[in-house]
């Protein structure tokens, strides 16, 4: 079992989700995020001062998934997600331990 | 007495009375969202302490029996004499609603002076300093100037208080951001405005209660409140195009807060001249003071004062602009006096001593009141108070439970 998380584009969150869906992913959790990398941040303007925001907005998805359909899913996103321009973002792959499903007590596999 | 005429400055009166909120709207949408509401009572409470105090002794001061051309004397202390009949001020209203629509003023640039403050005063201070500044230097300058005071006398023009609103507040302004100095997080960069659409609400409100102010200021409803409503619109619009075009040239696109700023800067800088100048260069002063405000804006970063919302550059700068403007394009045919560029040269040294006369006044007297409030309550909140935001440390509460 893998966790996935991906920082993406937030315009991009609807397309990756849609593509993820026709796979079969049936659970994701997203939070909204700030931070930057590469693309470092923007320029804002008020009455002629500007004020550089070091933090962007971006949006990051929590994925559990079997260790099996990982590398299908990981082309998913990266294909969905990217422009081509620079901040698209990362995808960070987690080892689980153990997951449990609240509602039944179950462990593991089955509780993914 | 005038039916219609009372009845029209009845109108007008409640227009500029929706300026104090419509201001706390635009001022409340510039600071962080932890001052919105303390930014707010700056305006609102002083709804309640200007009103009252006008009530008390302040319209006597300014509109009372002249004392030697600098104040007006005692005999309409807490109305007294100020009822139904016409004053000497307006011969076609009653008295108590002459008082009414300058009570409204007063209230007006005492508030607007609070944008230099905002973010850092404590609150106790922010309410006596504005009932000091309202008795000290607003009732004397409206007094010099529409109060058969020394300006006015001296044939100063100031239509609806270029000098005496916005000038005024501007130099009050100054002298609130050198005394009590820059906000602490200011040099990190991480002042931004919390919410531009209510500032662009309020902005828009001020536009509207704008043409009470200046229409109403004719006093009357006629052909001059006319002229006053169509110069003051012109003046607004062509100070969006003004502070748009510079803005766009320097810093490479139009901002919706420039759109904003720049028609108030028309406004300003119209409403010394509203009731004298003809309309094309009432447009023009509008234009020239678009650009003239974007400029006196960026002169604090260059001269290192923190006036936190841009009362010195858009009120200080455009009201003295406008005051000068006057000087320039007045002209007989709208109201009697010519300016320069009607062949009255002297039209325009008046104006500029009442230019340099306000500035002085104003500046010098407001730093004393400060220094005096600060020895009293202490003008500045505490850093911790000024770092968690004056809504909680000062008022108990928080704008936004999102």
């Amino acid at each position: 079992m893998k966790k996935i998380e991906a920082i993406v584009r937030p315009s991009k969150v609807d397309e990756i989700k849609t593509a993820l869906g026709t796979l079969g992913v049936h659970g994701m959790t997203l939070i909204e995020v700030n931070g930057f990398g590469r693309q470092r941040g923007y320029r804002e303007v008020y009455r002629g001062s500007s004020r550089d925001v070091q933090f962007v907005p971006k949006v990051k998805l929590e994925i559990m998934v079997h260790d099996e359909s990982l590398e299908e899913i990981l082309s998913v996103i990266i294909t969905t997600a990217r422009t081509g321009e620079v901040g698209d973002g990362k995808i960070c792959i987690l080892p689980i331990e153990d997951v449990i499903r609240i509602r039944t007590g179950e462990r593991g596999n089955e509780a993914l | 007495m005038s039916a219609v005429d009372t009845c029209f400055i009845i109108i007008c009166a409640m227009l500029v009375m929706l300026m104090t909120p419509a201001l706390a709207l635009f001022y409340g949408g510039l600071v962080r969202s932890r001052n919105v509401l303390s930014t707010t009572m700056h305006s609102f409470s002083l709804l309640g302490i200007v009103s009252i105090l006008w009530l008390l002794i302040g319209y006597s001061l300014a509109f009372g029996p002249d004392v030697g051309g600098i104040i007006g004397d005692l005999s309409h202390v807490a109305l007294k004499n100020v009822g139904l009949e016409a004053s000497g001020y307006a011969a076609s209203i009653p008295s108590v609603l002459f008082m009414a629509f300058q009570c409204m003023f007063a209230v007006l640039t005492i508030a607007l002076a609070s944008g230099a403050y905002a973010e850092r005063i404590h609150f106790p201070a922010m309410l006596l300093f504005s009932a000091l500044w309202l008795i000290f230097i607003y009732c004397p300058m409206a007094h010099w100037v529409w109060g058969k005071g020394w300006l006015g006398e001296m044939g100063a023009l100031d239509f609806a208080g270029g000098a005496v609103v916005h000038m005024t507040s501007g130099a009050v302004a100054l002298a609130s951001a050198h005394v009590l100095g820059p906000r602490l997080d200011l040099r990190q960069g991480q002042i931004a405005p919390h919410n531009l659409p209510m500032t662009i609400l309020g902005g828009g409100l001020l536009w509207f209660g704008w043409f009470g102010f200046n229409a109403g200021s004719a006093l009357s409803a006629g052909e001059l409140s006319a002229h006053a409503l169509v110069t003051t619109h012109m003046a607004a619009a062509a100070g969006i195009l003004g502070w748009m075009l510079i803005e766009w040239k320097h810093m490479g696109k139009p901002t919706t807060l420039g759109a904003v700023s720049g028609a108030l800067a028309g406004l300003v800088a119209i409403t010394p001249a509203a009731g004298f100048v003809e309309v094309l260069p009432a447009t023009l002063i509008g234009l020239v003071g678009g650009m003239v405000c974007y400029a006196g804006v960026l002169l604090k970063n260059r001269l290192g004062y923190d006036d936190a919302l841009d009362v010195v550059g858009i009120h200080g700068v455009g009201g003295t602009w406008g005051a000068l403007a006057t000087g320039l394009f007045a002209s007989k045919a709208v109201n009697g006096v010519d300016g320069l560029v009607y062949g009255n040269p002297h039209q325009l040294f008046i104006q500029f001593v009442s230019v340099v006369a306000t500035w002085a006044f104003a500046y010098t007297v407001a730093r004393i009141l400060l220094y005096a409030v600060n020895a009293v309550v202490g003008l500045r909140a505490k850093p911790e108070s000024e770092r968690v935001g004056l809504d909680i440390s000062e008022h108990n509460e928080r704008a936004y439970h999102i």
